[in-house]
């Protein structure tokens, strides 16, 4: 049977093998910085899907506050990826 | 007594802050901090070597809600090593980085590298496994990048590419657990985990994630790069003690957690992959013509021999052998931490005084740098494993394990590998000895060369001599 929350689980899935496939497959550095993004959107979706536990519970804070968290952490990483890629291509600039 | 587990975290992460914010009186705040740490994972060791395992709620919040620090005999033992190891290595970053504006940008990473290994090894719950390893990731990324260069920029980019990739796999299993058993506390796991498809899914993602993170061939390829073209005391850490902090993670889940769910073929994987990792990070090591890559892929073949252990731990049933064979591949760790260090801190001085890492061209560094010699050659007594180094003593009870359970291929490698490390640490041996005469003094900068000499004879003759509270300590957990 196909709920709303299995079909959010399944999407997360596909998205992040989806941005798994494009984060080993291409060379392209930006590209793969956004794989990665992409992927860790997937994982997130996941964890929303599994926080949801019926119409009348509220949904389990758990898996929300690391969404949240997870969130924080890709966007630090993303700005150091994203500051290394600036650093290497006023390096290829300068030859 | 559970309060020094805080201050393990609080410690150096105040150091981090202070250093950034007053770069004038760094110096000292890094020694002072760097000290202080010390004596808490000193204090830490004590207190669990007589009471025991040790938990400490933060803000006295339960875990489950809050964020609990748990610390066993492993966790206590790395904590020590990587206190022991950080010190000397800041002592050497003081001279290696000779311009104040660069050990301003250096000490903050410096000491929140610190904290980040720190709070990994203290937690008890897989999500704060998630966070404190993506610190790690910035952390050493950062450092890493530290050395200046394309070579250097592009080798820390690809380093944290692959780390964040790792990152999210390990992510990515974690959500699963969470989906099947709606709790991440590692010690509640380990009693409600059964072997079934939600645990082998989500010890695999898991697991490839880390293996990722903690170069286990054939997934080694940005480690050389990375930690060849890192500055010297930087590619020590990175080498002695960060692959080692992914690699502490392997092993509590797969011996501790999901210890039920773990089935022999996926122990003899893990294995191979270490059979492979020992014969080729050895083979490369023997052709490498810099001494950083030689040391480098020398870390590759060295995690592969803690990765032999696994099959071994498998088919071993619960009692005295499985408890030494533990103890040599926590023994073994160690050992290579801190000679791993001090191998590259002592490359660092040679790369320093003659201006290059190339192995052809040592020729009279034994006459140049006589200590530093020495510590190499320590070092390398370490990574060959020969007595009295605590290598020798982890080989040993990997040799004994694998004729015990009949496994001899990994008996065949770890013997292969030792041969081939030989090889290398000689190469690079037979280059260093020139015809000149050799001067009257062997110390010649005390400040630089007696890092290197502490962290060498701590890992072949400290560790192998007085190994034996290893033991002791790992009796109640694992």
């Amino acid at each position: 049977m196909l709920t709303a929350q299995l079909l959010y689980a399944l999407t997360g899935c596909l998205i992040m093998a989806l941005g798994l496939r494009t984060a080993l497959l291409h060379a392209s550095l930006l590209r793969r910085v956004v794989a990665i993004n992409v992927m860790g959107t997937g994982v997130f979706m996941i964890l929303l899907a599994i926080a949801y536990r019926g119409p009348e519970l509220a949904p389990d804070p758990v898996p929300h506050a690391l969404v949240l968290t997870g969130i924080v952490v890709a966007v630090s990483a993303t700005a150091l990826a994203l500051a290394l890629a600036r650093r290497l291509n006023a390096e290829h600039a300068d030859e | 007594m559970s309060d020094t587990l805080i201050w393990l975290v609080a410690i150096p992460l105040a150091g981090a802050l202070t250093t950034l914010l007053l770069p004038r009186i760094a110096d000292a705040v890094v020694m002072a901090a760097g000290l202080a740490t010390a004596i808490a994972a000193g204090t830490l060791l004590y207190g669990v070597g007589t009471q025991g395992a040790m938990i400490y709620e933060i803000g006295g919040w339960s875990a489950g809600l809050g964020i609990a620090l748990r610390a066993d005999g492993l966790s206590a033992l790395l904590l020590m090593m990587i206190a022991l190891v950080m010190l000397p290595a800041s002592v050497y970053s003081r001279t290696y980085f000779s311009k104040a504006a660069e050990r301003a940008r250096f000490w903050p990473l410096w000491l929140l590298l610190w904290t980040a290994l720190n709070a990994l090894l203290l937690s008890g719950d897989l999500f704060n496994l998630y966070v404190t390893l993506e610190l790690l990731g910035l952390g050493a990324v950062a450092l890493a990048a530290l050395g200046g260069g394309r070579a250097a920029v592009e080798a820390a980019l690809r380093y944290l590419l692959v780390g964040l990739l790792g990152s999210m796999m390990f992510l990515a299993g974690v959500s699963l657990i969470y989906a099947g058993y709606g709790t991440l506390d590692m010690t509640a796991l380990a009693r409600i985990v059964e072997p079934g498809p939600v645990a082998g899914t989500a010890l695999a993602m898991m697991t490839a994630g880390l293996l990722l993170k903690s170069a286990l061939f054939p997934l080694h390829f940005w480690l050389p790069p990375a930690h060849g073209s890192a500055p010297a005391p930087v590619s020590a850490v990175l080498s002695a003690l960060v692959v080692k902090a992914a690699f502490y993670l392997v092993l509590r889940l797969w011996l501790e957690v999901f210890a039920d769910a773990v089935t022999p073929a996926a122990a003899n994987l893990l294995g191979v992959l270490g059979a492979g990792a020992v014969l080729w990070g050895s083979w490369r090591a023997l052709r490498a013509e810099r001494l950083k890559l030689l040391a480098a892929y020398s870390t590759v073949a060295q995690l592969g021999y803690l990765f032999l252990f696994f099959p071994l731990l498998q088919a071993l049933p619960p009692g005295p052998a499985r408890e030494l064979a533990v103890g040599g591949l926590v023994l073994l760790a160690l050992t290579h931490g801190f000679a791993k260090a001090g191998l590259f801190l002592a490359i660092g001085i040679v790369q320093h005084h003659s201006g290059h890492d190339t192995i052809r061209e040592l020729d009279g560094t034994a006459q140049r740098l006589p200590a530093t010699t020495f510590a190499m050659a320590l070092g390398g007594v370490a990574l060959i494993g020969l007595p009295p180094s605590g290598a020798f003593l982890g080989k040993w009870q990997l040799l004994a394990g694998a004729v015990a359970t009949g496994q001899w291929l990994w008996a065949a490698v770890t013997l292969i590998g030792s041969l081939l490390a030989a090889a290398y640490i000689f190469r690079v041996l037979g280059h260093a000895f020139g015809h000149q005469a050799y001067p009257n003094r062997a110390v010649t900068v005390a400040s630089e060369e007696w890092p290197a000499l502490l962290l060498t004879t701590m890992a072949a003759v400290v560790l192998g001599l007085a190994g034996a509270p290893v033991w002791r300590l790992l009796e109640n957990g694992l």
